[in-house]
């Protein structure tokens, strides 16, 4: 690749490219998808499913633009008579082996072999009812995934991810002819730490995830945007809902990041989100016992309760809340003597060697970098012994809660854990998927996560919270932030680290921190 | 070529000269008939000098494409700035071929000298030669020759290997070959990158076949000149080629004519003709993978690369296959498509589907089960699978489909129409 740019004509549409440019690349820039199997961004180009065929000027025979460079000059027609006939054709050798049973296939709505079916395949099969379609039994490939060889087009997505990418060469092409499959390694099994990404690849139902196993339609899903709240990499992911649900957790691409990949930690990471023992309201305590009660009184309650404390103040905090969260629990204790702290769990890194710079972190939490950058500090221990004479202790989101103070406890989360019963006030937030907000990962990178299904009961955004707390306590209206857009703008505006950047122009792949990269400890 | 017939008057021996001499497979025998002399005069020529005499020379690839065979040595980078490999495909596994297998039964040092002198050429250090599998006794012939011819120090600083197939034709693909020396699936790969650029492990690599090869050495020593004065018609096509005559003849076996020679004097002088009592019916001229030629077409064609593209099939790999009035066109065209449905690596869908359903629709239509409306079927079908894919055994498979269908309808209609009793059991 060079800055050299090269034009070409793609059905009608001109474009330019840099050398070096793949003809189906090139024809996104038209606008124009070619139909393809084989091919796919992330992986080495293999050239066989033999789907992209175009018409190129001045070219003999056919071409797939997947393997084709683009040329200066160069015409290309994916639309031409000879290359919509040639991809037909392909189509209908695709089916001929292929069952229809896309009424029970999981891939069925978001299928490749469908859609393009649909597109431009034939109304019709040729091919005699009378043959028998090649059978394979069901096999059992990893934790995960399932092979399901019948529905199987053979595009080698998935043995060139294993191959190329994981480096954990694990499947291959077995038998020859129209008798091809899969096949996996006699004494190996599909359980690479980034294996399920061979489910995402798939192009067709043959390699299913156990986990969403006839789980939900893909039409019946809703998606969303969202940062993987596995570690501290923050691949970029699509939460897919139903009904309030989060049923299955994408890869979202994003070059910068993760590419086209999440690791099975992370897919797997999300049935918290739908936890059923969630605080639904705020509650205080009269009398010695806790009492549900509407936000109004619920603020007012911790307001007076911090305007009224003298001395210091504690944020045992979680680093998988919002930054937006952080920066304005950091607010509440202006003018206060304050320290703020947080713990990470650690775990095993899981890197996927072919992709630089991606691994399953050993740090597992997604926004450690955004509570360093807002003053809070690593120094978890120290802080809780502090907390034992605090005046005021506010723990964000942390079910591990193993503090004793004599001040004010103020519990704010999404579950109750027991030794928080011990709060004077306990206030219900949302979880990620229930709010819209920022983590920074480890690169400092400013990432944003949008909602994906409703909180339960009054359950609202810590920064919500925090920053309604904050205006009760300046005393006055005015301060209201009524969108995470806001609250990240208040954030972006005061605070140093995050000077210049807009939630606007953050958008859905995220922008790296003015400031230098933070250094993981 | 004689053995194990005795020469015919209009042979030109040039190749097969030594065939049926158990001495030539010795390195002794092979230095007393003038063998390595040219290895040894090439090593001391400018690497150009050789390919200029064999591009003079008019020599062409003799594994079926036909490619000038100095024009692609001189594909390989002039400045050599990697290892240069040559490999010898000595993988013939097409389907009515057998004269790789007999050059090196006979003159396995024919072969060692050619790829020597081809390898300098090309400034390779060094020399695969890919051995198909089911060719034990070459193996053993060939392995025994390059110990001698090791032994004896004839090839410098040339290093030669054999590496011995396991059995898949596709493994005499080009790409597919080198795959399966660098210990892989042997698929063929998609071009470009091409072999000249990067080919085995990634280097720069010339593959040349068996009896391409073999012609080298002579082509020095006599020169180019007359080398290109062997031609009977055409002056693009030179030398002489081995013919592997199998089928209705009377004397099936290899036949080293001159290029242009005709396919009919081939047929019934050569090799007797077809059975007494029995009529020449068709003709496969180069291999498996060409179009089928019809009783007229066969009689009237010359065989070089022009002359039987003149008559609508390619000269291949010289494997003839005769057909006489009795055979069943329509079963012949089936066990092609299995062979290749058979062998299809998997890779492109043309070739892995349409191979295969290509067979069940012919075997349905010998089970008196066939429909009039699947000879179009089976030639659009061809249609899909021809220009389409990354190599040419889809486009082998429709080949002789097609050809069959045009030449032979009569036959798939008497199937179809009941006219003809069932082959098979449907």
């Amino acid at each position: 690749m060079g800055d050299e740019l090269l034009n070409l004509t793609i059905d009608g549409v001109r474009v330019s490219v840099p050398k070096g440019t793949l003809v189906i690349e090139a024809a996104k820039q038209a606008g124009v998808l070619v139909p393809h199997y084989c091919y796919h961004p992330g992986l080495p180009v293999a050239g066989l499913c033999r789907m992209c065929l175009v018409e190129i000027e001045k070219a003999p025979k056919l071409q797939i633009a997947c393997a084709t460079q683009a040329a200066e000059g160069m015409v290309v027609r994916t639309q031409s008579p000879q290359a919509k006939s040639g991809r037909m054709g392909v189509l209908e050798l695709l089916l001929i082996n292929h069952p229809l049973d896309c009424p029970i296939c999981d891939q069925a709505g978001e299928c490749e072999l469908q859609d393009f079916t649909f597109q431009e395949g034939r109304p019709a099969t040729r091919y005699s009812p009378h043959y028998a379609k090649r059978f394979n039994p069901v096999e059992d490939f990893g934790p995960d995934v399932l092979y399901v060889p019948n529905r199987c087009i053979l595009c080698t997505r998935c043995v060139r991810f294993m191959e190329d990418v994981a480096k954990e060469p694990v499947l291959n092409v077995s038998e020859r002819g129209d008798r091809a499959y899969i096949g996996i390694h006699s004494e190996g099994r599909l359980d690479h730490p980034w294996a399920g990404n061979v489910v995402d690849l798939c192009p067709v139902g043959s390699l299913l995830s156990k986990d969403f196993l006839h789980k939900a339609r893909a039409w019946e899903l809703d998606k969303t945007a969202s940062i993987c709240t596995g570690c501290s990499q923050g691949c970029n992911v699509t939460l897919d809902t139903r009904e309030n649900v989060i049923v299955r957790v994408r890869p979202r691409s994003n070059l910068e990041v993760n590419r086209f990949f999440i690791c099975d930690h992370g897919r797997m990471n999300y049935r918290w989100m739908n936890r059923g023992d969630r605080i639904e309201a705020p509650l205080v305590r009269r009398g010695g016992e806790l009492h549900a009660t509407d936000w109004d009184e619920a603020l007012d309650f911790v307001a007076s309760r911090m305007r009224g404390a003298g001395g210091r103040a504690v944020a045992l905090v979680s680093p998988r809340v919002s930054t937006e969260a952080l920066f304005f629990a950091r607010e509440l204790f202006r003018g206060l003597e304050w320290s703020g702290a947080f713990q990470v769990v650690m775990g095993e890194e899981a890197p996927l060697a072919g992709v630089p710079n991606l691994a399953l972190r050993a740090e597992r939490a997604p926004n450690a970098s955004g509570a360093e950058l807002l003053g809070y500090s690593r120094e978890y221990a120290a802080a809780v012994a502090t907390a034992e004479t605090a005046a005021v202790v506010l723990v964000l989101d942390e079910p591990d809660i193993a503090v004793r103070t004599a001040g004010a406890l103020i519990y704010v989360g999404t579950v109750l854990p027991e030794r928080a019963r011990d709060a004077q006030a306990v206030l219900p937030i949302a979880n990620v998927a229930e709010e819209e907000g920022t983590y920074v990962n480890r690169d400092g990178r400013v990432q944003r996560y949008f909602q994906a299904k409703s909180a339960p009961g009054m359950a609202r955004p810590a920064w919500w919270v925090f920053s309604e707390l904050v205006t009760a306590l300046s005393g006055g209206p005015g301060g209201h932030v009524g969108t995470a857009a806001e609250a990240f703008d208040r954030l972006a505006a005061s605070v140093e680290a995050f000077r210049g950047l807009s939630y606007a122009q953050l958008g859905f792949g995220g922008a790296p921190t003015p400031v230098a990269t933070v250094v993981p400890a | 070529m004689g053995y194990p017939h005795k020469p015919h008057p209009k042979e030109t021996l040039v190749l097969s000269k030594h065939f049926g001499e158990a001495d030539a497979r010795t390195y002794k025998g092979w230095v007393k008939r003038g063998g390595y002399e040219m290895l040894a005069h090439a090593l001391t020529m400018e690497p150009a000098r050789i390919i200029d005499s064999v591009k003079e020379s008019g020599l062409r690839g003799r594994g079926g494409a036909g490619f000038p065979t100095g024009l692609k040595w001189s594909f390989m980078p002039k400045e050599k700035k990697k290892p240069h490999y040559l490999c010898v495909n000595a993988d013939e596994s097409e389907p009515g071929t057998f004269k790789d297998r007999e050059i090196m039964r006979w003159t396995p040092h024919a072969l060692l000298e050619g790829a020597a002198i081809a390898a300098h050429a090309i400034q390779a250090e060094v020399v695969y030669l890919y051995i198909r599998g089911e060719f034990t006794e070459p193996w053993a012939i060939m392995e025994k020759a390059l110990a001698e011819a090791t032994a004896a120090g004839v090839f410098g600083a040339i290093k030669l290997y054999l590496h011995r197939g396991a059995g898949a034709y596709i493994c005499g693909e080009e790409t597919a070959l080198m795959n399966s020396i660098e210990g892989k699936r042997g698929n063929p790969r998609i071009k470009p990158p091409f072999p000249a650029a990067a080919g085995v492990f990634g280097m720069p690599t010339t593959i040349n076949n068996v009896e391409t090869l073999a012609a080298v050495p002579l082509i020095l020593k006599k020169g180019p000149a007359w080398y290109k004065g062997l031609s009977l018609a055409s002056p693009k096509s030179t030398g002489t080629k081995l013919f592997s005559v199998c089928g209705h003849v009377q004397r099936p076996g290899n036949y080293e004519v001159t290029m242009g020679f005709p396919l009919k004097d081939l047929l019934y002088e050569l090799c007797g003709g077809v059975p007494p009592g029995r009529t020449l019916k068709a003709c496969i001229p180069g291999g498996s993978s060409v179009p089928i030629l019809n009783r007229e077409e066969t009689e009237s064609c010359l065989l070089d690369y022009e002359g039987v593209v003149e008559k609508g099939s390619m000269l291949g790999s010289g494997g003839v296959i005769v057909f006489d009035d009795s055979t069943d066109m329509v079963y012949q065209i089936m066990r092609l498509a299995r062979f290749y449905a058979h062998e299809s690596c998997a890779q492109c869908t043309q070739c892995r589907e349409g191979t295969a359903w290509t067979t069940k629709i012919l075997e349905r239509i010998l089970s008196g089960q066939g429909k009039t409306a699947d000879l179009d079927l089976l030639l659009d079908l061809a249609e899909n699978m021809t220009g389409k894919t990354i190599c040419v055994l889809s486009d082998s498979c429709a080949a002789p489909v097609v050809s069959g269908i045009k030449k032979f309808k009569q036959e798939f209609e008497d199937y179809i129409a009941g006219r003809r009793k069932p082959l098979l059991v449907a």
